[in-house]
């Protein structure tokens, strides 16, 4: 009963926010004339659509890092091969002279939104539902194919420990990137070039028939899809397998001896980590526009393991709540300190462009040196409880 | 009533350094049998041997009857091997399961230096020792389809809980119980695996005489009640004199004596290689 209480009021707070979603990026449709910050071009969307993506990718390697305990960095490798599998099966038939011209044509000529164009038709719901089917069936693809070269690579890697297993992981995610450029596969990958061509998340804006915009769902669609995702992480993590999970992070000797086989629930973490990453590389290709093999770097995997410990060992809503803050300092909210400043005529020292990295990084430096725990240790977010210690508090103060 | 555990010329061998020499012994079912020796006689490394941690160098260890552990010496190895019998188990297929096969069979362990997961609260500790025998999968436990199988787990994970005493600290997280209590979790834990034989490092490290004594009714309501056969390491002279049926003596990994409680008591060897320091 109590139970069943808490995760419906999981859904209802998910709806909410969902719906608070929609409701702030249309807000600019309905009521004209409002700030800068509520139009579509406001940098407030463009953190809200990365963050939402990057929070199902922090929330994969959490569940890799701090739940299972396996220290993997290759979390940048997965997402690029979400983001190409995304990629390549969505670039429409008809535009992939144009995207692969240097190579002179696709090799690949199956397009699984054309596929699917031709059963439901192009205009009107017919267009709409055969792009958002192909769409999440790409999603899954993209996911499939990361959670497939998880199991491969797995193989050999799982059986390494900490340091070396983040070696080899981050070694594999850098040699995927340099495959991917290779101008050999340039028929399938387009070598070093980005592919593009394909829907983005502004592919869902609901139009009417003269172009204009009559329903934004821009920042909807990925918030959706990573909730999503993030709650089937969630489900995993509280259940029989994620506790196995934490066994084998608090002590692998006790964990084998009880009974868990280690290298078997190791590879499960491993491959459902990989495939989240997978997915969340496809929602970055749509977030980017784009999918090219160089945005994939380690440096993306550090900055997802930085929130991962910002938010939280162990804890998913901090990771979520990292991811947020993170982005949004990283593309919004330090953003100023890139740029020359002027007070009356006295010029502010210090502030040129890539000051905004040197303050970020004395930041995190803080946060690990003394809040090692994160925002959330390896605790979750709990509404109610946060609620009643505020109240008490404020019992105490009258 | 046939042997749970049989152990015939078990040698573990570290580089030059031979922990445990020929061993031979057999734990008969629904008995209590004892190991002891003094420190460093490879008593630990046998219990590792049996539940996989380590594969011996060479020997059979039989469960049930049945062969489960079985290895010989090979290439480098077989020039280096310092033991005996070293031809004995070539002809056969070496048999190496991994620990958690092991306690699948029905071998539950505790450890000598407490292995609790100690960020998880004592519920859990229980609960997670039952996910090896639960029918379930990963599909099945992510969205729910195993309610009745989680619920069966918990209702007797709990029941395990009440039975020993432990019900009220159910939401402690396991490294706030005070010691006895965490050394009780452990073996309430591997209870929890449904073993049939159940070995036990040095259950009474740490404990004080009170303790200690009702550690040896308790192992004994244990055994009686799980039909369980205790095989246990120990130091307290007085909890392994007060319940074990049969023990046998270890001693730089060889065996020196085997017999019961008084027997043993008597024999001039023990008391020289391990009674005699306490002899005052």
């Amino acid at each position: 009963m109590k139970k069943k209480e808490k995760s419906f009021r999981i859904f209802i707070g998910i709806s909410i926010l969902l719906l608070f979603v929609i409701l702030l990026e249309n807000l600019s449709g309905f009521i004209p004339g409002l700030p800068q910050i509520f139009q579509p071009t406001s940098p407030l969307f463009t953190v809200l659509k990365k963050a939402a993506v990057y929070s199902l990718v922090a929330v994969s390697m959490n569940l890799l890092n701090g739940f299972t305990g396996l220290f993997s960095l290759g979390q940048a490798g997965f997402m690029l091969l979400g983001a190409y599998t995304y990629a390549i099966l969505m670039v429409p038939t008809q535009m992939k002279e144009q995207v692969y011209y240097l190579f002179g044509g696709c090799a690949f000529d199956f397009s699984l939104l054309s596929a699917c164009e031709g059963i439901f038709g192009t205009g009107g719901f017919g267009g709409a539902a055969a792009m958002i089917l192909s769409c999440l069936i790409a999603l899954l693809l993209a996911g499939c194919v990361s959670g497939f070269f998880a199991y491969l690579i797995g193989i050999p890697v799982l059986r390494l420990k900490s340091d070396y297993l983040a070696i080899a992981t981050l070694g594999f995610a850098e040699i995927l990137r340099a495959i991917f450029q290779w101008q050999k596969l340039g028929r399938i990958t387009n070598g070093a070039n980005m592919i593009k061509g394909f829907p983005t998340f502004s592919s869902f804006n609901i139009t009417n028939s003269s172009g204009g915009t009559v329903l934004r769902l821009s920042t909807f669609v990925p918030f959706l899809i990573s909730a999503l995702c993030i709650l089937v992480i969630m489900l995993l993590i509280n259940s029989s397998y994620g506790r196995a999970f934490k066994a084998i992070r608090d002590d692998e000797v006790a964990a084998e001896a009880m009974g868990i086989n280690l290298f078997r629930h190791k590879m499960m973490s491993f491959v459902i980590s990989s495939f989240f990453a997978g997915i969340g590389g496809g929602l970055f290709a749509m977030y980017v526009a784009n999918a090219q093999a160089k945005a994939f770097t380690s440096v993306m995997t550090y900055e997802i393991l930085l929130i991962v410990v910002i938010g939280g060992i162990g804890s998913v809503s901090g990771s979520v709540l990292a991811t947020f803050l993170y982005v949004a300092c990283s593309e919004w909210w330090l953003r100023f300190l890139d740029s020359e400043l002027y007070i009356g005529a006295v010029k502010v020292p210090l502030l040129r462009n890539g000051f905004r990295m040197v303050v970020f990084s004395v930041v995190i430096m803080v946060i690990v040196l003394f809040f090692s725990q994160g925002i959330m240790g390896d605790q979750e977010l709990n509404l109610g409880a946060l609620l009643k210690k505020i109240r008490v508090k404020k019992e105490r103060k009258e | 009533m046939g042997n749970a555990l049989h152990l015939e010329n078990v040698t573990m061998q570290f580089g030059g350094v031979v922990s445990v020499n020929n061993l031979s012994l057999d734990v008969p079912e629904h008995k209590i049998i004892a190991l002891i020796g003094p420190n460093g006689a490879g008593k630990t490394t046998a219990f590792n041997c049996i539940t996989g941690v380590y594969q011996p160098t060479n020997g059979l260890i039989e469960f049930m009857g049945r062969p489960m552990v079985r290895n010989h010496p090979t290439g480098k190895g077989l020039k280096n091997y310092k033991g005996e019998n070293k031809d004995m188990y070539a002809h056969d297929a070496p048999l190496s399961p991994t620990p958690d096969q092991i306690t699948g069979l029905g071998i539950a362990r505790t450890f000598q230096n407490i292995r609790l997961w100690k960020s998880m609260t004592v519920f859990d500790n229980v609960l997670i020792a039952k996910h090896q025998h639960a029918r379930q999968n990963v599909f099945t436990a992510t969205f729910r389809g195993n309610a009745a199988e989680e619920k069966r787990m918990r209702d007797e994970t709990m029941e395990l809980l009440v039975e020993q005493g432990l019900e009220s600290f159910k939401d402690e997280p396991a490294v706030s119980l005070p010691y006895g209590l965490q050394r009780r979790l452990e073996i309430a834990r591997a209870l929890a695996t449904s073993p049939t034989l159940l070995l036990l490092d040095e259950p009474a490290a740490g404990m004080n005489p009170q303790e200690t004594n009702e550690l040896s009714d308790f192992v004994r309501q244990i055994r009686d009640k799980y039909e369980l056969t205790v095989f246990l390491i120990e130091h307290h002279m007085d909890l392994v004199m007060n319940i074990s049926d049969y023990i046998y003596v270890i001693d730089f990994g060889s065996e020196i004596a085997r017999g019961i409680p008084k027997e043993i008591q008597n024999n001039q060897r023990v008391i020289e290689a391990y009674l005699g320091v306490t002899e005052e």
